[in-house]
């Protein structure tokens, strides 16, 4: 029989019956942004594959699942702190904290606790520098972007990126315990993907950032400025994404697919670049938008897969 | 001499079911927890 003691009743509410939590799993589950996840650990694992050098497999498994956990925890710190903007956005309104299902005290004990709990166990799996560098990509996310640049500065997502480009360079610290090159152009991969990506995203949603005060690039400096800007960061961002095969650590399908996947980019961002001022339906920044998804995957899977398969080659010819 | 009053109260039907997949989905967690902290220190000690 599920019997509480009227002690746990709120102090000056004697009569009234207690709130009781209806969260499930599913809702903590949601504050960990898993679709975000997924591209964490794909990262993480590439940077890791791409790495020189072996990771016993069971360690790396456990390596990737303290950096997915990590990146959740700093999502479920993110969902915490936003939840006052996430109740009045349309795309985050039914967040499991906003929408009443998660206590945002709940949330706060469950983002620190698993920030903690991955930072440890990477720290034990990996290796220390690898729990480090976790530990300040949850911090720069949850305090420095979520708490800092996103309400205060329309480049809040160009500085907050960094956050979801350390993911490789993590998996790479996990596997040698140090930083290089190759490391950081698969960081500058993801950095520079962001703001084409995010700024798409707010072309389209500039109204509802605008109405509760988040300084998005479209609302501060307007949607030429901003399509100008998308634009030359794809240009940046193109030749980057194909440094990895100029630079020997990716194959030549990762240079072929990066180099067709980047022209395509750039095409539509030329597309956004070329829309028409206060055009209702946004539809090249809506397109931008998901082909710039399909990009970074696209990116990221063919380098993995093709390390891969060129590891395993090489495995069989020795 | 009277009875005492029962001043505990019912959990509607929600609040028992999602606090019993609740405590379900700790229990997993803390048993994958175990689990987890035996394989690594026994692949660190291995190795």
């Amino acid at each position: 029989m599920s019997l509480i003691e009227t002690s746990m009743i709120e102090p000056g509410s004697v009569s009234a019956k207690p709130r009781v939590s209806l969260s499930e799993p599913k809702d903590f589950l949601a504050l960990l942004k898993p679709r975000v996840m997924s591209l964490v650990v794909l990262t993480a694992v590439t940077g890791m594959v791409a790495a020189p050098g072996t990771m016993n497999p069971v360690l790396a498994i456990v390596s990737i699942l303290a950096i997915a956990v990590g990146a959740g925890a700093s999502g479920a710190l993110n969902m915490w702190y936003d939840a006052d903007i996430d109740a009045r956005m349309s795309r985050t309104k039914l967040r499991p904290v906003p929408s009443g299902r998660v206590e945002p005290d709940a949330a706060l004990a469950f983002g620190l606790g698993l920030s903690i709990f991955s930072v440890m166990v990477l720290g034990l799996a990996a290796n220390w520098f690898a729990a480090a560098f976790l530990a300040f990509t949850i911090f720069f996310y949850a305090v420095i972007y979520t708490m800092g640049l996103k309400r205060s500065t329309p480049q809040n997502i160009v500085i907050g990126g960094a956050a979801g480009a350390f993911p490789p360079m993590i998996g790479w610290a996990a596997v040698t315990g140090d930083m290089s090159l190759a490391g950081f152009v698969l960081f500058m991969i993801i950095f520079l993907w962001t703001p084409p990506h995010f700024w798409a995203l707010a072309l389209f949603k500039m109204k509802e950032y605008g109405s509760v005060g988040v300084p998005m690039l479209p609302n501060v400096a307007g949607e030429a400025s901003t399509r100008r800007q998308i634009f030359a960061y794809s240009l940046i961002l193109v030749p980057v994404g194909v440094a990895p095969f100029f630079l020997g650590f990716a194959g030549p399908v990762y240079g072929v697919v990066a180099a067709l996947m980047g022209a395509n980019f750039l095409r539509h961002a030329y597309a956004v670049l070329k829309m028409a001022d206060g055009d209702e339906k946004m539809i090249p920044a809506k397109r931008l938008f998901g082909f710039s998804i399909l990009y970074l995957f696209g990116l990221f899977i063919t380098l993995l897969g093709e390390t891969v398969v060129i590891r395993l080659l090489a495995g069989g010819a020795a | 001499m009277a009875e005492e009053k029962d001043e505990r109260i019912r959990l509607t039907p929600e609040e028992e079911r999602a606090r019993r997949k609740r405590s379900i989905a700790i229990a997993v967690t803390l048993i994958a927890l175990v689990i987890l902290f035996y394989v690594v220190s026994l692949v660190k000690i291995g190795s």
